[in-house]
């Protein structure tokens, strides 16, 4: 008798409500879409995140690698109750938010990589995946870690997370925090943000294309230019890494 | 008194540098080595705030002056503050005008950024008095706060017109490569949409997030020499014209008014005196927004507008790139940044560059006289330069 092998390894999706889109005005005046993407988006998201395989600067190196990872075992269809959020400007991606449900009652964050940096891009997308783990899907809580200073600084300090060293998190076995509904309640007023419904123009320029984003983050100056220049008193390793930054090398 | 030039400028990125201490001091060194045509310098004055505290690095004139390679030149660490840059930019002054020396090497150099925020925060905040400021937990943006409320209902400055400074200098800021703050920011985004509490929160109020610099690492340097050098080295001719320095009570709340910046009108009118000009003279000016009040303020107390009108200058648009009187073409330290100790020499690579005519976007057209306030403390040790195109 024939066995299907891949109905055994793939897993079956319990049902959760959409995210319903919303937008929100950044400090720069854009207006920023956050949605729900399908498997089908996938690939579209897939060629914008490699870029970042190769920042070696706040942790963008390793949440590429792993978010690449994350996206491509949904796309796949290797991972169960995964869900995947974008952040779209005039239909620029700038920031993936990813997670997935551990049981009915707790989520588990996966990332949040903004590719523009600055203007609390990653922090509004951030919220609405709690969001949406929290009110839409009716969760109890979120349990969250941070690879990044910045992280910790947005999600432990700002949300003020509650530890649960007990649980180790699906992200490199370290120990999990937790967002509560009751800590989201107090953060609603100050941290979450975004109008419903989207207005009909925004939702369809964000849904033709997942355009790629025109100010991705960088790799830092080089940092042996440090070291170059003690040995060139003519300065030009410092021109040189200027010329690098302005594309001009 | 001899003549003193700028002959030669350099400055890093002010951002987040992870280099030892010692080198972000000696890059831009190199790079106005560079730019002077210069090998070597009689003395270097290096200005920096905190490299003991935070970069476990005491000493540090005899690590930079080593890592350029210009031993046995004489150095040595000028500390005061956030005014520290324009301290020794004036004690280099003083050395050359003096006929001590031909040429002095002064650079600023702070990695503020090695420790976190709060630690950041905390150490600016030892500049404050120990007893009556420091152990009631004040701070420079609390003390900044207190300011601004009290000069908002002195003289009618509202929040819009703090974010207006933000937004004007953070598009000087999209203009200079070396700034910290790249973003473009609106008045819609930081004030009026409904987001706007998020994206613009209050970080002591009435100060928003927008309304405070960031913490910054950086370098700058300046190199000055006597007229006899500077003619030998065909750069245009940019002296160092008016010093001024005055301090006021430590603890704010010792002065009779507490909206009077005292030290800013002492220290500007000396500048202006030894220059020779009045406030009118100046072509463009770089004032230490280390919070949006202090520009609004500081450019009435230097004396290029009138008290209570600095705020309305700002409406009619004066002092924006293109205005009659162009303020913080640099980005200021709201947008270009604040690396304390490097702060007042970035402020005169910026107006030299003006004055050179080399500012490229941001060129003030015809640029002759350029200024400089370097703040240090909540305005009781102020440091003012002016500078004048010669030829």
């Amino acid at each position: 008798m024939a066995i299907d092998v891949e109905k055994i390894l793939r897993p079956v999706d319990n049902p959760i409500p959409p995210f319903p889109p919303k937008y929100m005005m950044l400090a720069g005046g854009e207006e920023m879409i956050i949605r729900q993407v399908t498997r089908e988006d996938i690939p579209d998201i897939l060629c914008h995140v490699e870029p970042l395989l190769h920042v070696e600067r706040d942790y963008y190196d390793v949440v590429a690698a792993r978010l690449i990872s994350e996206l491509l075992a949904y796309y796949r269809y290797r991972v169960q109750d995964e869900y995947v959020l974008v952040a779209q400007i005039n239909g620029e991606l700038v920031a993936v938010v990813n997670g997935r449900l551990l049981n009915k009652d707790i989520g588990m964050s996966y990332h949040t990589v903004a590719l523009r940096r600055g203007l609390r891009v990653g922090a509004h997308a951030f919220a609405a995946k709690m969001e949406y783990h929290l009110d839409i899907i009716g969760q109890k809580e979120v349990l969250i870690v941070a690879e990044s200073p910045i992280g910790f600084r947005r999600w432990m300090i700002e949300y003020g997370l509650e530890k649960r060293f007990n649980m180790a998190h699906e992200l490199g076995g370290v120990p999990s925090w937790a967002l509560t509904k009751e800590l989201f309640n107090k953060a609603r007023e100050t941290l979450v943000v975004g109008r419903r419904p989207v207005p009909k123009h925004l939702l369809e320029k964000a849904q033709a294309a997942i355009l790629p984003p025109t100010d991705p983050p960088k790799a830092p100056a080089d940092l042996l230019a440090a070291t170059r220049s003690m040995y060139d008193s003519t300065g030009t390793a410092l021109m040189a890494q200027r010329w690098k930054q302005e594309g001009r090398l | 008194m001899r003549e003193v030039y700028a002959v030669g400028i350099g400055i890093t990125s002010f951002t987040r540098l992870e280099y030892p201490i010692s080198e972000i001091a000696a890059y831009p060194a190199m790079m106005a080595l560079k730019d002077a045509g210069l090998s070597k310098v009689d003395h270097v004055y290096v200005a920096n705030m905190g490299s003991a505290r935070l970069n476990h690095q005491s000493g540090l004139a005899s690590a930079v002056v080593d890592t350029l390679s210009l031993t046995p030149a004489g150095a040595e660490v000028i500390e005061n503050g956030p005014a520290s840059g324009a301290s020794a930019i004036k004690t280099g002054f003083m050395a050359v005008a003096s006929g001590l020396h031909d040429v002095v090497l002064v650079t600023g150099a702070e990695r503020l950024r090695e420790v976190n925020n709060l630690d950041a925060t905390d150490f600016v905040a030892t500049l404050t008095h120990p007893l009556a400021e420091y152990i009631y937990g004040v701070t420079l943006p609390s003390l900044a706060a207190m300011f601004t409320r009290l000069y908002m209902q002195k003289y009618g400055v509202t929040e819009r017109h703090l974010a207006m400074v933000a937004v004007k200098n953070h598009d000087n800021a999209l203009l200079n490569f070396y700034a910290h703050l790249h973003e473009k920011i609106t008045l819609e985004g930081i004030l009026d949409s409904p987001e706007a509490m998020t994206n613009n929160p209050f970080v002591a109020e009435p100060l928003r997030f927008f309304d405070c610099c960031p913490v910054s690492d950086g370098g700058a340097c300046v190199i000055l020499a006597s007229a006899e050098v500077a003619k030998k080295l065909k750069k245009p001719m940019v002296r160092l014209v008016g010093v001024g320095q005055a301090t006021d009570s430590h603890c704010v709340h010792e002065r009779a008014e507490p909206t009077d910046l005292l030290a800013v009108r002492g220290a500007a009118a000396q500048a202006f005196k030894m220059a020779g000009i009045t406030p009118k003279d100046v072509d463009v000016a770089e004032l230490h927004d280390a919070f949006t009040i202090l520009e609004i303020v500081e450019s009435e107390e230097v004396g290029f507008f009138k008290r209570g009108q600095g705020h309305l200058a700002l409406e009619r648009g004066e002092t924006k790139l293109g205005g009659k009187l162009p303020i913080n073409t640099s980005g200021g330290l709201k947008a270009k940044g604040h690396p304390v100790g490097a702060t007042g020499v970035g402020q005169a690579h910026e107006i030299i560059l003006q004055l050179r005519g080399a500012a490229e976007k941001r060129q003030v057209k015809d640029a002759k006289i350029g200024f400089t306030c370097n703040f240090g403390g909540f305005g009781n040790n102020v440091v003012c330069l002016v500078f004048k195109r010669e030829d």
